[in-house]
């Protein structure tokens, strides 16, 4: 489509795989973020709470690379959209960096030390930080298309509070919605017994605020959006993909078809992406200013030299990168339960599993 | 920079000078924090992938339990260095917009590398190594050490070369209002990243192996798991060894590099005001407590020994600072063109002097171990290994402050000025915000890191692994 419509050129390319970045970003730390904030309601005691914990441990920084590629991209490929975006959702990004950092170290700490009130502790924190995070993602992209204050080079005008208008909440508290639900489905397929029974039932109590709240917000999204060029019925037909895929969620886990109730979030959250991304291209942010015209990613890109160079460096690693994240999730593909992480008193009461981390 | 920028921040004034100092104050508190933690990353992952290879060669289980002692030891450190890493990259875009703009066509190119090329594959081998134990063969697994090692490293390179460039840049031109890369090449290979790698990593393995040693250190002197913790100190003392004589040949070299390119940033470092030939080397010297001292009062000197060290001949001249300040008032117009003479000046002589502290310390405790003695006797020595795990820290911290402090005022040298870099429109008190909050969570972080480091080197290495018989499955390291 973009090659018929003539807008086939590096800097499309270089918005393009931002956008992919973020999508894997959203799509793999969704559930993170989900299991962040479920785990602690959903396990009722230690063992379950690190088997829900267990199903992301390996795995999920790797998945918090996307989120650092998608910045370091941004920086190589539009050097002054990273330069408007960063300073300009100052104190955002600075809240949204302390909660990763808290949940980081919530995840990888958590079970370094057995004392019951360390846990419970980062049993807090974890949740706290992951819930903040994904509300303030979906604030700062909600502003990103909704337009925000700009001077003529493209340094934002606002503070912190004009960041938090009706259309940002909403898609802050939209995101927060999609990720616990998405978190939810991941836990029903990675974990067995009990607990993959007590995840899907969560997901089909979240599944109904969910769509509420995703229906508002594409609502309102397809209002701003409405005109009849080519490139806004397409933005539509995305959001309306999007919708579809999320309601088929609900049918779909009540039918016990869990892999696919996942596939079908996983859908949602790709296309919800994709349309933000696609109503926003070509621009990189809007402006609300009078007068004060959008940065574009012409004019915010790198020079051709670079672009050509971090293209030819793109080629080669993504699809590296690619294969072997793809492996690890394979080789943890295995579901857990409460039996597996009940009180080890000698790690060799692990031996007596199978590769897959069932006790024989 | 464009017009506007300056126009802009005329109207702040002292404001905006504030919140200059101030930005600069967070990214030398986030940067030197985040710099604790990234050497001991790369030093263990090469002592901990050395380790497990031993152990997957001899099948001795006594390397099987000192690779899983120390990989607790390096994951725990691991964890901060990632979220703090988060910080770094953001951080260019949030308080030094305008640097990001003027650069990023060259800087943002080697970050976005680090991303795709070395951080996916640390972080995803690391979680396939600390959990594939019993879901790995042994060969596959010992593999996903080595990789983690080499991510870290490559990580190393990557970042470096973004910072060699601000010290010396190369393969750009200026287009208008900011600098466009000609050569990627040359911002990945110019002889001064060369050495800067070489450096950094001789610095991180150096600092792991004090670390080491320490903690082989405090079992030695409690007689438990000798044989472990005496073949672990053994080793850390001939990496020790070799790593420091490889920063001080190094850092020679460098210094020699930036004696051309960065002669400001030499002369602060030897307190030479006056061009000099031959010019001695400065052993001690105190001056005023003034930012540009004219004078100093107490100065200690080896004849010919910078001449000899920075030009390799006997009366070789070196810049004073006087010269290079009139030079670069001639080149760049009206204004100081040079360092805080004191900091530069110390910060130089402290990470030198540690390196050569340690070069010699871990010559003695290899002098102490021949032939077999242990070092289980030497109570001083050990009891001295713990003076010793301090010392990296302090010589990484005060080659960093020296590097970027010795640089100023330039954000990049000859190209753009510090001042000119900040995020215009962010205000003084966002800044201060966000600088005590970075600070406040990263003391507390600290805490709870020392904390756990110390528990998890008291409680010691696991007891005796029946299960090292080959090919039996293994449990995931911690959880």
């Amino acid at each position: 489509m973009l090659v018929a419509a003539g807008y086939f050129n590096l800097e499309s390319l270089w918005f393009l795989l931002i956008a992919v970045l973020w999508i894997g970003y959203f799509f793999l730390e969704g559930f993170d973020f989900g299991v962040g904030m479920l785990y602690p309601i959903l396990g009722r005691d230690e063992a379950e709470k690190r088997a829900l914990l267990g199903t992301i441990l390996p795995v999920w920084d790797g998945y918090e690379v996307w989120l650092l590629v998608a910045g370091g991209a941004t920086f190589a490929a539009f050097p002054a959209w990273y330069a408007s975006l960063f300073s300009g959702f100052y104190l955002a990004l600075f809240l949204i960096l302390l909660a990763l950092i808290v949940r980081g170290v919530a995840i990888e700490y958590r079970n370094k030390h057995t004392g019951a009130v360390w846990r419970r502790r980062w049993d807090v924190a974890m949740p706290v930080a992951s819930a903040l995070t994904a509300l303030l993602w979906g604030v700062a992209f909600a502003n990103i298309v909704h337009g925000i204050p700009l001077d003529a080079r493209g340094d934002y005008t606002g503070g912190l509070l004009d960041l938090l208008n009706g259309y940002a909440i909403l898609g802050g508290l939209t995101v927060l919605a999609a990720f616990t639900l998405h978190g939810a489905l991941f836990l029903s397929l990675r974990t067995r017994g009990e607990l993959e029974e007590r995840a899907r039932r969560a997901a089909l109590l979240l599944w109904p605020p969910t769509a509420a709240l995703l229906i508002a917000f594409l609502v309102w999204t397809a209002i701003d959006a409405a005109s009849t060029s080519a490139k806004q019925i397409v933005v539509l037909v995305l959001a309306g993909a999007t919708l579809a895929a999320g309601a088929s969620a609900w049918p779909l886990a009540w039918l016990r078809r869990m892999g696919m109730a996942f596939a079908a979030t996983g859908a949602a959250i790709v296309l919800f992406v994709a349309t933000l991304f696609l109503w926003l291209y070509p621009e990189v942010l809007v402006s609300s200013t009078e007068g004060v015209a959008s940065p574009t990613i012409f004019t915010t890109s790198s020079s051709h030299y670079t672009l050509v160079a971090m293209t030819i460096v793109a080629i080669v690693f993504v699809p590296i990168v690619l294969l072997y994240q793809a492996w690890a999730f394979w080789v943890f593909r295995a579901r857990l339960g409460r039996e597996d992480f009940e009180e080890v008193k000698n790690p060799l009461d692990l031996l007596g599993r199978t590769p897959l981390g069932r006790k024989t | 920079v464009g017009k506007g920028a300056g126009d802009r921040r005329e109207g702040f004034g002292v404001i905006a000078s504030a919140a200059l100092e101030l930005a600069r104050w967070q990214f030398a508190v986030t940067t030197v924090y985040h710099f604790l933690f990234v050497p001991v990353t790369i030093g263990l992952a090469w002592f901990v992938a050395g380790m497990q290879l031993a152990w997957y060669r001899t099948q001795n289980e006594r390397y099987l339990r000192m690779t899983r002692f120390f990989g607790k030891l390096f994951l725990i450190n691991f964890a901060l260095g990632v979220v703090t890493g988060i910080v770094q990259e953001f951080q260019f875009g949030m308080n030094w917009s305008e640097y990001s703009r003027y650069v990023g066509d060259i800087f943002g190119a080697p970050l976005a590398i680090e991303g795709l090329a070395a951080f996916f594959l640390e972080s995803t081998f690391l979680g396939l190594w600390i959990f594939g134990w019993d879901r790995l063969a042994p060969k596959v697994h010992l593999a996903m050490i080595w990789l983690v090692a080499f991510g870290t490293t490559a990580s190393a390179y990557f970042i470096l070369a973004a910072n060699s460039w601000m010290q010396n840049p190369v393969g750009y031109k200026k287009v208008g209002d900011h600098a466009e890369m000609t050569s990627l090449g040359k911002v990945f290979f110019q002889e001064l990243q060369i050495t800067h790698f070489f450096h950094t990593i001789a610095a991180s393995l150096l600092t792991a192996g004090l670390i080491v040693l320490a903690v082989s250190a405090y079992w030695l002197r409690r007689n438990r798991d000798v044989e472990l913790f005496g073949g672990a100190a053994k080793a850390a003392l001939v990496v020790t060894l070799f790593s420091s004589a490889a920063v001080i040949v190094v850092g020679h070299f460098q210094a020699q590099i930036l004696t051309d390119k960065q002669p400001m940033k030499m002369a602060a470092a030897e307190a030479l005001y006056e061009t000099s030939s031959p010019a001695p080397l400065s052993l001690f010297a105190v001056g005023p407590w003034e930012r540009h001292p004219k004078r100093t009062d107490i100065d200690i000197k080896l004849p010919h020994a910078l001449s000899v060290l920075a030009t390799n001949s006997w009366s070789g001249e070196i810049k004073g600072i006087n010269q290079v300040q009139s030079e670069y008032r001639e080149r760049y117009g009206p204004g100081d063109y040079t360092p805080i003479v004191g900091s530069t000046y110390w910060t130089w002589r402290i990470m030198v002097g540690i390196g050569f502290l340690a070069f010699f310390f871990s010559l003695l405790g290899l002098w102490l171990v021949r032939r077999g003695r242990g070092l289980e006797r030497s109570r001083r020595f050990t009891w001295w290994a713990y003076v010793f795990l301090a010392m990296p820290f302090v010589a990484n911290i005060a080659g960093w402050l020296f590097t970027e402090m010795g640089r100023q005022p330039w954000i990049v040298q000859g190209l753009l000025l510090t001042r000119d870099a900040v995020s215009p429109r962010v205000g003084v008190a966002s800044v201060a915000l966000t600088l005590a909050g970075f600070t406040a969570v990263y003391a507390i972080l600290a805490a709870v890191e020392g904390w756990l480091m110390a528990r998890a080197v008291k409680h010691g290495p696991e007891d005796t692994v029946p299960a090292a018989a080959p090919g039996a499955p293994l449990p995931p390291l911690v959880y």
